[in-house]
């Protein structure tokens, strides 16, 4: 198959940009990438976001992104999955140029919280889940999320900071990220005081919400010019996998089944093991999420994901470092963006570009994406090609 | 959003020296502590943004509040009170929506009929753009004196984030000729915006707010904005200033502000109010302001920054003169209202501020 791989990539900082709204903060991205990429001429576009209908009245984001930053004419597309729309955006750009169909596809996800207060915030992400039957009874993703980690401490006896190491490890990352909402370390004290918001998920076991925008530049490994600026990253796996909506659907609530089915394809399509990936970016909207994703893809047994992050086996230097710049609680969440951070942040480590957070020897990355908890899972190894 | 470029000249300067002649404040007697609200609405849990709030009696309103610090101003001023060619009071708790408080303040105490009466609105900084015109009408000289009032009886949501701080008081100033004055105002600076931080509509009980927006572009850039503008434009710095008052919707904001501007808690401690009456609203810079020239001496120079949301902030460059002394102990000072204090439960307060439906 086509060799895909990462010509350019672009990010806006993540936080509250009360004055920057969508199509400026895509712009931003946009520019940042095609400059990246040497001024490749994209030819289609997907767009990675979640709920600019419900939160800025705005559809219609393929055309919009398009013209505004003057490419109208190219298809121009969004991609929808929840949390999972920019890893999702990610995997039609990869097929796009996989199949040949596509020379050069631009992948950019944005988001834009703030054009709504945290009420319409909350109701909008509420969407995400079964409405008919989860969202209708006020069941939030805050809400789904404290009753998973409620069933996960009670079944493995996890400690009450059991989870701690999680937002240690994002907000120790974060420090090393100037695009990071957060970028300053925490203590374990701030952890063991945070307030609850949904017992027992307290302040710092949640990843907050905020605007961003990521933007990637595909192409086939053969139309790169010679003397390309940066060391060359492979998509080198790509996989996604769905499941029922609703929790209570489920067989097992504490088996993410399609973070399993979306890593193991992805990772056998790269042709590597758990072992030889050097990071994982995992999607830790909410600290259980990244506990159950490590071990879904392999990392820990069941009730085992949590120890990681208190052993430090998470860390930069750790054993398999995850959410390497800061992850989705400490670079933020920008909801149907956070896939295009993801692969921005892996392609820097593989390029040799994350500063003081840089990894030795980085040479495939696993990103994950989230659609709820875990509804969509989408995959991807990058991989640094010499 | 763009940051707008004064146009020269920046600062509002009268055409002849105007100060204050008198000034006044009010503040209920009842206290609602913030952990009491805490106690009905999150079991006691979170932080409290202060102490506690003044909470006005079951026949106090702007009207009266007004008439108590007016009082007060002239007691100051030894002023004949017919001698007022206006009567302005700022707030957003106005007993009526139409039918005017300054009419009846003005009544009260003699200053009619020849003189100019009327309401403002502007959020939190309606009191301070009544001084503002007090400083053209004097400083143009069309009259001699004329009195500009900050007050609220602030209105929160129950259960609300603003109920914990949302208080009553505020002051009255009546401004005069500079060669009269206790303090001279040497200029002001306003820096407005179309900023939808907070807001009540017709016929809304309650006011509704942007959450964090209320924060960084809102009361910060317009207080940071307005008081850098005033200072640059007066060649002065936070050091040549001995006391320093901002508007205070809570503790923890003007503590913020003012260590921005690079002012130290000396010199906002007199004018820091909030964590023991609570946010006064259009009364808060303004009733800060009393508490501080309650206590300053000739030659200490001060600078006032309110805020109002929607979004504006007045700035003031005041110097005391020696007039000061004889005329601070001539009316109940600010403090003395605050020591006056009589704790009140949750219950009695929401009997107080009409928050039981009755039919």
């Amino acid at each position: 198959m086509t060799d895909v791989v990462i010509a350019g990539m672009g990010q806006t900082e993540v936080g509250e940009h009360w004055d920057i709204g969508l199509r400026d903060l895509a712009f931003g991205a946009i520019q940042e990438a095609v400059q990246d990429s040497g001024g490749l001429k994209p030819r289609a576009l997907f767009v990675g976001n979640m709920l600019a209908p419900n939160l800025s009245n705005q559809a219609h984001l393929g055309a919009l992104i398009a013209d505004y930053a003057g490419l109208a004419g190219i298809e121009a597309v969004t991609v929808e999955a929840a949390g999972a729309s920019g890893g999702a955006a990610l995997r039609q750009g990869y097929l796009a140029i996989a199949s040949g169909m596509v020379d050069v596809a631009l992948v950019a996800g944005v988001e834009k919280f703030t054009d709504q207060l945290g009420s319409g915030v909350e109701a909008a992400l509420s969407t995400a889940g079964d409405s008919d039957f989860e969202a209708v009874q006020g069941m939030t993703p805050t809400g789904q999320a404290a009753l998973l980690m409620r069933r996960y401490m009670h079944e493995y006896q996890v400690p009450g900071n059991g989870f701690a190491g999680f937002a240690l490890t994002a907000h120790a990352n974060g420090a090393g990220n100037k695009n990071a909402m957060f970028q300053k370390a925490i203590q374990l004290e701030a952890y063991t005081k945070a307030e609850m918001v949904s017992e027992p998920l307290n302040m710092f076991d949640i990843a907050p919400n905020a605007d961003g925008a990521a933007a990637l530049v595909l192409t086939r490994r053969e139309l790169v010019p010679p003397g390309f600026a940066h060391p060359l990253v492979m998509i080198a796996g790509s996989a996604s996998a769905s499941d029922m909506l609703a929790l209570h659907d489920r067989k097992d609530i504490l088996q993410f089944d399609t973070a399993r089915l979306s890593a193991g394809r992805a990772m056998k399509q790269a042709g590597i093991t758990p072992g030889q990936v050097s990071f994982f970016e995992y999607h830790d909207m909410f600290s259980i999420y990244a506990a159950l994703q490590l071990e879904a893809v392999g990392y820990a047994i069941k009730g085992q994901g949590w120890k990681l992050a208190a052993e430090g086996a998470i860390g930069l230097k750790g054993r398999i470092p995850c959410a390497t710049m800061g992850g989705l609680k400490a670079r933020g969440f920008p909801g149907g963006a956070c896939g295009v951070y993801q692969a921005v942040e892996a392609a820097a480590q593989l390029r040799g570009q994350a500063g003081t957070n840089q990894i030795g020897d980085a040479q495939y990355g696993l990103i994950q994406s989230l659609g709820g908890p875990a509804a969509t899972a989408v995959s991807h190894i990058l991989q640094k090609l010499d | 959003m763009a940051t707008p470029q004064p146009h020269f000249p920046t600062l509002l300067k009268p055409a002849r020296p105007v100060g204050i002649i008198g000034y006044g404040a009010y503040v209920p007697r009842y206290r609602l502590p913030a952990r009491e609200v805490a106690r009905v609405w999150t079991g006691g849990k979170g932080g409290l943004p202060i102490k506690e709030k003044a909470v006005p009696g079951l026949d106090e309103d702007v009207i009266t509040m007004s008439i108590e610090a007016a009082r007060n101003a002239m007691k100051r001023a030894q002023i004949d009170p017919a001698e007022l060619r206006a009567v302005w009071v700022g707030s957003e708790s106005h007993p009526y929506a139409v039918k005017p408080t300054s009419t009846v303040v003005a009544e009260a105490i003699g200053a009619v009929p020849n003189t100019q009466a009327a309401d403002w609105e502007f959020a939190c900084k309606a009191g301070t753009e009544a001084l503002v015109a007090a400083m053209g009408l004097v400083g143009s000289g069309m009259g001699h004196y004329a009195m500009a009032i900050g007050m609220d009886t602030a209105q929160g949501k129950p259960g609300d984030a603003l109920e914990y701080t949302a208080g009553a008081g505020g002051g009255a100033y009546i401004l005069g000729p500079a060669e009269e004055s206790l303090a001279i105002i040497n200029a002001s600076y306003s820096y407005v915006t179309d900023t939808p931080d907070f807001w009540r509509r017709e016929n809304q009980k309650y006011p509704e707010h942007g959450m964090r927006f209320t924060g960084e572009p809102a009361y910060f850039k317009h207080i940071t904005e307005a008081a850098t503008h005033l200072m640059e434009a007066s060649g002065t710095t936070s050091q040549d200033y001995k006391w320093a008052v901002f508007h205070q919707p809570n503790a923890k904001f003007p503590q913020r502000v003012a260590s921005g501007l690079g002012f130290s808690m000396e010199q906002i401690q007199p004018g820091l109010l909030v964590p023991v009456i609570g946010n006064t609203y259009a009364g808060a810079a303004m009733i800060g302001l009393t508490a501080t020239l309650d206590i300053a001496q000739p030659g200490d120079r001060i600078l006032v920054v309110s805020f109002g949301s929607g979004a504006g902030s007045d700035a003031f460059d005041i110097l005391v003169t020696d007039k000061i002394a004889a005329r601070a102990g001539l009316a109940t000072q600010t403090q003395e209202y605050i020591a006056r204090r009589t704790e009140i439960d949750y219950a009695t307060y929401a009997r107080y501020r009409g928050k039981l439906q009755m039919k």
